[in-house]
């Protein structure tokens, strides 16, 4: 295990090391009034030490739990650090959580004091404070629209803080004795609860202690060589692990600088404005901005729509090996230089992705082409795999070493195997100190011996030695040879081309995969109009000649990837069709997330699996359906089945990840 | 630690009481013999079938209309050949029932538009933007991103006007007319042409105004849900004459005015 100074082992001995140590530096900004703030760290010494002693006088202790509610503004952080310095731990919650669900958690976490945004999330707490039977005070931060409610148990931020102040101010003994209450403080104590918000049943509160996120932050800073000159900006839930560790103790670790934007609708503005070196972002933010790129750029005139496509072309040839640092030609130089001036920058610009050093997406899987037209263009995007049970991370993707498939090498200090089943589990010093309450869960993910159940599946990639995630290891079953099938990582790969909108792939105790597809009705559309194929209603597009002949492509290319992995390889789609609707949420095909209920759809369709397996070429289904109206109908249909041929497995061995 | 279980409106003293005012338009009635008041801090709602004369109502209180007979007080004063520029220095501000914003505009400079009426230094001054009116700009300033702030519209700062979505725009009016720190803010049909969502955002802003700076609100709503939830007292005016002038849940049962929104029930009518 590695050793931390006992100086600095918790946050808010970081807090008065950086203060003294880094003083005069900016360590939190946020936009007020159009305007950026500045606190720097020994300002916000002064702050959180005010809070904190305010804190105090309202009764939070040692043991204490207390809950922060809202969206990333400085005063939210503050809290956090404000209790831990009393030895109190932050139970944060996410600021859009719904009521009931908010009152589970206060409740389960015996939380007894809450440091909430506005107004909006005081009214939340008055709504289920029945269910709370442990909750005192509540501390809020923006006093719109409270002016008229009892304040009995309700105290303005700002008056904590002159509570804080003034006891400091009239006791000389208060300050330190606050001091020796931080440093009473050790890394083994629990610094933070964050409740994962599960996909089946209750939410768990995960344990982390200060160890745990200071060792792990230390490492990350340490893998990217991030120091105090960083800026980030902190958009993300601050009940979510990644933000409480990039926003928060990464930042405390490295000295770097924290911007709160003014709104969370201002973020690619504010981003712009500050500049910042370090982000992270879910796959979706990237394919949005890519998505606006494209659609702006459709409006722009010829000459510069000619010069995007063809420098953006160019980079998607060469901007990954220049990022990489590889030898390329004089003139590829020359020529991407051009297209930096031109295309390259001004595009960085727009989003303020210009100073980023690194970038991280996570969360879920990246469409490749999404991830190389950043690369391309110049962002150093890369890949990591991490949970709340790891304090984020798990493995990530080193300079230089980027696969648009993998989620990278493991983090330092972090240890990886794969079991026999299949499943991806961990250890290392960021390993969890368990579920709150709950040491049954706890031991059903936690050995003994300290390795952590992921619940996904993957394997070590042979051609990179980075670890490949394919799905929820409960998704992945086997086919009758024993091949290892993993659907929503055949779907994810389908789903990839703008053509397919959803696709299902079955296969589970069967001799083959197959696939059901359902074409995206505006880009089969547009390329129905651009091609001179009547643009026709769904069932009829769906059902068209050269629609089934573009789509076969798709999977013939989705079949030649496979077959060059060799987990994979076995997996192709021998056989699939093209559905005659699209999958609803209103008819239980989707979640009301749009996440597709398989076992559902394979019930529902039983008559075209059946068609896949017993040879037929043409198969007869008809769906009961819920219009928009509520009324319902049957649709039924007779659909085509096509059969593919597969590639011969290109790696030579055909192990099983184990 | 509970939420205000109602809008504890305390009244006020008179701001503007309107006195047996008759408006005609050649041989069109548009108001006959309309008296009533707005109370200083009141949420006031005026109401009323279409061509009721609500909007011709609140045209006289702003001065753009002159009643042919009648009497307005205003803040103790009776006024005489009241014009638009004169009510607005005097602090009534308005919002319109079709925008009327500069929509080449940004939201930003629409708002700080708002504030002309407060600027003390003169066009050569500002027009150099140095000294005192460097100082003076910097203070408006400072008051119109206290609004946006207020409003929740920081995102839209700096779009011209005339790209944002209806209901947006709609705020920027408010912003607009909020920027005159009016003592007096009349809103004609604040909520028309916006979904539920919007109508909601528009609702907690109009309470929000009205609590936190304590203006007294004049307002013409044709949604009969909206007014009944926002406003302290209630006038209905049908065919230009005032019907029903009492709290909203008294209005709510009043038979003159149930008739006047749903017509004659059959069969019963004389």
């Amino acid at each position: 295990m590695p050793s931390i100074d006992p100086g600095l082992d918790t946050l808010p001995k970081l807090l008065i090391h950086n203060a003294a140590a880094l003083g005069a530096r900016p360590a939190m900004r946020h936009k007020d009034l159009g305007i950026w703030q500045t606190w720097t760290w020994s300002q916000m010494l002064e702050e959180i030490r005010a809070f904190s002693v305010g804190l105090s006088e309202l009764g939070l202790k040692r043991g204490d739990k207390f809950t922060i509610i809202g969206n990333n503004r400085p005063r939210l952080y503050w809290a956090m650090c404000a209790g831990q310095a009393l030895g109190a731990t932050p139970v944060p919650v996410y600021a859009d959580a719904v009521a009931d669900e908010m009152a589970y958690v206060l409740a389960h976490a015996e939380v007894t004091l809450a440091v909430v945004q506005d107004q909006e999330q005081v009214d939340k707490i008055i709504a289920v404070s029945d269910r709370l039977p442990h909750l005192g005070p509540v501390i809020y931060d923006e006093p719109r629209g409270l002016k008229d409610y009892d304040h009995t148990r309700l105290t303005a931020l700002r008056d904590v803080q002159s509570i804080g102040r003034k006891k400091l101010a009239s006791d000389p003994e208060c300050l330190r004795q606050w001091e020796a209450g931080v440093a009473a403080g050790k890394g083994g104590d629990l610094s933070v609860i964050l409740y994962t918000s599960g996909t089946t049943g209750r939410s768990k509160g995960v344990m982390l202690t200060y160890e745990n996120t200071i060792i792990s932050a230390r490492n990350a800073n340490a893998f990217d060589h991030l120091d105090q000159n960083e800026e980030v900006i902190a958009y993300l839930p601050l009940a979510w692990v990644g933000d409480y560790i990039f926003s928060y103790v990464q930042a405390y670790a490295a000295g770097y600088c924290v911007n709160c934007p003014e709104t969370p609708d201002t973020v690619v503005q504010d981003r712009r404005e500050i500049g910042t070196t370090y982000a992270f972002a879910p796959p979706r933010v990237y394919e949005n901005v890519l998505t606006l790129t494209t659609v702006r750029m459709a409006d722009a005139s010829a000459l510069k729509r000619r010069m995007f496509d063809f420098f953006i072309a160019f980079a998607g040839r060469w901007g990954e090996k220049i990022l990489d640092g590889e030898k390329v030609p004089l003139t590829v130089r020359l020529i991407y230089g051009i297209g930096n001036l031109l295309v390259y920058g001004p595009l960085m610009n727009q989003f303020g992705l210009s100073r980023i050093r690194v970038a991280y997406t996570a969360g879920e899987a990246i469409g490749p082409e999404i991830f190389r037209f950043w690369r391309g263009v110049g962002l150093n995007l890369k890949q990591l795999y991490g949970q709340t049970e790891a304090s984020v991370y798990i493995s990530a993707q080193p300079d230089g070493e980027i696969h648009p498939e993998t989620v990278g090498k493991a983090s330092p200090d972090v240890e990886i195997k794969i079991s026999d089943s299949g499943e991806v589990l961990f250890r290392s010093p960021g390993v969890f100190a368990g579920y709150y309450k709950d040491p049954e869960k706890t031991a059903e993910v936690l050995t003994p011996d300290g390795w952590v159940h992921t619940g996904d599946a993957g394997f070590f990639d042979r051609k990179t030695g980075q670890l490949r995630i394919i799905d929820r290891a409960k998704d992945v079953s086997h086919l009758n040879d024993g091949t290892v099938f993993a659907p929503k990582y055949i779907e994810n790969k389908l789903k990839f081309f703008p053509n397919i909108r959803e696709a299902v792939a079955v296969g589970a105790g069967r001799d083959f995969v197959c696939a059901m597809i359902n074409i995206d009705l505006t880009a089969v559309g547009s390329w129905a109009e651009r091609n001179n194929v009547v643009n026709a209603p769904f069932q009829e597009l769906a059902a068209h000649r050269r629609g089934y002949e573009m789509i076969a492509r798709h999977i013939d290319e989705t079949n030649r990837s496979l077959s060059e992995e060799e987990v994979m390889a076995g997996a192709q789609i021998r056989r699939f069709l093209i559905l005659h609707k699209e999958l609803d949420a209103d008819d239980g095909e989707l979640t009301r997330t749009q996440k597709l209920r398989r076992g559902h759809i394979i019930d529902r369709y039983s008559p075209l699996v059946e068609a896949f397996y017993n040879g037929s070429t043409e198969a007869q289904i008809a769906t009961e359906v819920t219009f928009e109206d509520g009324h319902k109908g049957v649709i039924s249909a007779r659909l085509a089945i096509r059969d593919l041929k597969p590639y011969p497995a290109r790696a030579t061995t055909m192990e099983r990840a184990a | 630690m509970r939420a205000p279980s109602s809008r504890g409106a305390a009244l006020g003293e008179v701001l503007l009481a309107v006195e047996d005012v008759s408006l005609s338009f050649g041989g069109v009635r548009a108001l006959t013999g309309v008296s009533f008041d707005i109370r200083k801090g009141e949420i006031r709602a005026i109401i009323g079938p279409n061509g009721a004369g609500k909007t011709s109502m609140l045209n006289v209180v702003n001065g753009f209309y002159q009643p042919q007979s009648g009497r307005i007080t205003f803040k103790g004063q009776v006024r005489r050949g009241m014009r638009p520029y004169a009510a607005a220095q005097g602090g009534i501000a308005r919002t319109f029932q079709n925008l009327a914003l500069f929509r080449g505009m940004t939201t930003l400079d629409n708002i700080l538009a708002g504030r002309a009426l407060k600027m003390r230094r003169g066009f050569f001054w500002q027009l150099l933007r140095y000294g005192p009116a460097l100082q003076e700009e910097v203070e408006h300033r400072r008051r119109v991103e206290e609004i946006i702030d207020f409003l929740e519209i920081a995102a839209i700062r700096r779009i011209p006007v005339g790209r944002l979505p209806y209901g947006l725009q709609k705020r920027v009016e408010l912003g607009r007319a909020l920027a005159m720190e009016p003592d007096l803010l009349l809103l004609d049909e604040p909520m028309a042409g916006m979904n539920l969502e919007e109508k909601e955002d528009m609702s907690r802003f109009i309470i929000d105004v009205n609590q936190q700076y304590g203006t007294t609100i004049a307002l013409i709503e044709h949604d009969m849900g909206v007014v009944m939830d926002l406003s302290d007292r209630v006038v209905v005016l049908d065919y230009g004459r005032k019907i029903a002038d009492a709290t909203p849940d008294e209005v709510k049962r009043d038979d003159n005015v149930i008739r006047a929104y749903l017509g004659e029930p059959h069969g019963t009518s004389t």
